[in-house]
């Protein structure tokens, strides 16, 4: 769909006239992300974070392709074949740093682009399904991940494999000839690694596809923005092309400093030391930990220390893990106000600034941390607040908050006046 | 029926850390987790400064050469060091000669296997292979230095405090922890995780490899040397990957303010 004041695509040269005859692909991506796609014209830098999850997922399949080239998925030798890469391969070094860093750097801005939607109630109607989908391509992401860090097999890979199926176990009856036939054996070993790195190279091409479902549910209602009001004239549109693609060209250079900064100056400090040392069955580390992208949710995990009736903690904490990504899917139906944006909502804000983000830095660094106290008390008050924000929280705010006034289009909120505004007010003046 | 079910989902859970919560404080209280000499005896690595250190650090060849001379003449008698091949030595700014020389020399041999007779031999090192697995028969296992400096927090430190850090067991410790002693066989080190550990301290006195370039072979200058060469051994591109991660950052720079222009350009009819 588009707004009636979309550019229409016209081929000028013979070639693409021909093209848009026979395969109209020129077209396809001129109303996606070309001049054919108007979008609002007062998107903050938050709405940067879109384009650069979907380069952050063209770099992880490309540099993932190329050290699949050089990679053995064979528990004997898949530690030796990383450090093959590592110091043999050309240019195998950057490769292997820029794919491991990668994985953090996509989890950064898919965050981003995940509490922009918070704050901004993007999840609202019209655009629920492009919600959902998001929450399905975290989720992919997730697991891609956990794979990907199991190959190459250090003590890190092979201990959270560990731990992450034997959540498997913690399922009443079936959970432990599941966990088993998920493994291929008892822990695991070479037919686990082989069957995560077959996951783990075809997982990436299934979150490209649910993107490519993700862009075309945005491009039903059109982008949302961040005062909330939808479209209402072309005055409140600008062509994606080239003005959104200029603004994210720049957006795509910060990030790339960044990110090429911690590639080539601190390519380790993401990432754990253990993981350099090669997967031993009979060795535990001290601490295990997944990498810095899971801790909130293993904090979460580790929060149920104490069997609740019938209920294991272990189960508990199972079911709340998975439960605190779940409830991401419910948020539309959660959130009732009819205001999206949070800079109207005064109470929304408040709750949000002050509970749910501190919140998540706790369980951010619960996570990371030793399963001791004070850190798993910590964990399991913010556990409790972060379940309380989004089911009790987020209702409640919904239907005692009085809004603030909100602007009467994006054009207004961008130039402080709208002339159809004044049309509109003053009908009988025209 | 989501507006319904949410908050009693939401309560249950609550709930259920509440439950977690309350009982942990109350075992918390009633039985506070008992000190241990690991905790209260644990240091973090001392603070020693390598060439190799920074954004702008390259490693000192020099240093490099000495290092490996002290793996070759101390650790190798236990440790091995899989991950490199002689080739890699030029690295050091060894010609090749003597990487050829050096590996001719290297005590281990490479083991053979003729597949026609079945006969097990050995030949010479090749600048091509691998330096040799070293088999250890003593108690403890020597782990594969190659990736140490990697695998340890703050590697190159860690392995110059523990290089350094052998010492009798504090008293007090003794006194806090009477069960704690260091078991017969083992070496109280406050660097190592668990205090004790199986190896001897391996650079023992002043002079114990005589270096050519004239540097003076104390415990000190020795154990500063094999740590730069295992963090070497552990990211030998190191060196290369700062150059590299200049250019790129230099070439960004540059593109990240045009695009920046080009922005500002664009969108200057629209504020």
């Amino acid at each position: 769909m588009s707004f009636p004041w979309a550019k229409e695509y016209k081929p000028a040269i013979g070639l693409t006239q021909w093209l848009d005859e026979k395969l109209p692909l020129p077209r396809f991506v001129y109303n996606a992300v070309g001049a054919g796609y108007p979008v609002p014209r007062n998107l903050n830098y938050m709405w940067n974070f879109g384009v650069l999850a979907g380069f952050c997922l063209m770099l992880q399949i490309i540099t993932g392709v190329i050290l699949a080239m050089h990679y053995a998925p064979n528990a004997l030798v898949a530690f030796d074949s990383t450090e093959h890469i590592m110091r043999d391969v050309n240019w195998g070094w950057m490769m292997r740093y820029a794919h491991a860093n990668g994985a953090s750097a996509f989890f950064v801005v898919v965050y981003l682009h995940i509490f922009r939607g918070f704050f901004y109630s993007s999840y609202k109607a019209p655009r629920e399904m492009i919600w959902l989908l998001g929450v399905v391509i975290f989720l992919l992401m997730m697991a891609t991940a956990f794979m990907g860090y199991v190959l190459p097999w250090g003590q890190m890979s092979f201990w959270g494999a560990k731990v992450i199926t034997g959540l498997f176990g913690a399922i009443p009856v079936v959970g432990e000839p599941l966990q088993i036939w998920l493994l291929g054996g008892f822990a695991p070993d070479n037919a686990a690694l082989n069957r995560f790195f077959s996951l783990h190279f075809l997982l990436p091409f299934v979150i490209a596809g649910v993107i490519i479902l993700h862009i075309w549910a945005l491009h039903i209602p059109g982008s949302s923005n961040p005062t909330g009001v939808e479209v209402k004239a072309e005055s409140d549109t600008v062509p994606f092309h080239p003005y959104y693609t200029a603004k994210d060209g720049f957006g795509l250079g910060v990030f790339l400093l960044i990110y090429c900064a911690i590639l080539f100056f601190a390519p380790n400090a993401l990432g754990h030391p253990d993981n350099y040392i090669p997967a031993n069955p009979l060795s535990t580390p001290a601490h295990i930990v997944p990498e810095w992208y899971f801790w909130p949710f293993y904090a979460i995990l580790r929060a149920f220390t104490y069997d609740f009736f019938f209920i294991p903690a272990k189960l508990m904490g199972v079911l709340a893990m998975f439960g605190s990504i779940l409830v991401w899917f419910f948020l539309p139906w959660l959130d009732t106000s009819p205001v999206r944006s949070g800079h109207y909502r005064p109470l929304f804000r408040k709750f949000f600034w002050f509970g749910l983000i501190p919140t998540m830095a706790i369980l951010f660094y619960c996570g990371g941390a030793p399963a001791e106290e004070p850190f798993v008390m910590l964990s399991q008050l913010a556990s409790l607040y972060y379940f309380a924000h989004f089911l009790i929280i987020l209702p409640l705010v919904s239907s005692i908050e009085k809004p603030e006034p909100l602007p009467f289009s994006i054009t207004e909120a961008v130039l402080g006046k709208d002339e159809s505004a004044v049309l509109n007010a003053n009908p009988t003046a025209a | 029926m989501v507006r319904l079910f949410g908050p009693l989902v939401g309560l249950f859970f609550a709930v259920a850390l509440l439950w977690s919560f309350g009982n942990g404080a109350y075992s918390a209280i009633t039985e506070p987790a008992a000190p241990t000499a690991e905790h209260e005896f644990h240091l973090h690595p001392k603070d020693v400064k390598f060439a190799s250190d920074g954004v702008f650090g390259k490693y000192d060849k020099q240093q490099l050469q000495r290092g490996f001379q002290v793996y070759k003449e101390v650790c190798a008698t236990c440790h091995s060091l899989k991950h490199v091949a002689f080739r890699d030595l030029a690295d050091l700014g060894y010609s090749e000669g003597e990487v050829k020389a050096i590996a001719k020399q290297w005590g281990t041999k490479q083991p053979t296997f003729d597949p026609k007779s079945g006969e097990r031999a050995e030949r010479d090192n090749i600048a091509s292979d691998y330096i040799p697995t070293v088999y250890y028969a003593g108690q403890g296992v020597p782990p594969d230095l190659s990736l140490i400096a990697k695998a340890r927090h703050n590697g190159g430190a860690y392995v110059y405090s523990l290089l350094t850090g052998y010492q009798e067991q504090p008293a007090e410790l003794l006194k806090k922890f009477p069960d704690s002693k260091t078991p017969d066989g083992l070496y109280y080190n406050p660097y190592f995780a668990n205090l004790n550990l199986a190896m001897p301290a391996p650079i023992a006195s002043d002079d114990q490899v005589a270096y050519s370039d004239g540097t003076k072979a104390t415990v000190d200058q020795m154990s500063q040397d094999v740590s730069a060469f295992l963090m070497w051994t552990a990211e030998p591109k190191a060196d290369k990957r700062k150059q590299t991660g200049w250019a790129v950052l230099g070439f960004l720079l540059a593109a990240t303010v045009l695009a920046y222009l080009a922005k500002k350009n664009v969108w200057a009819d629209k504020h």
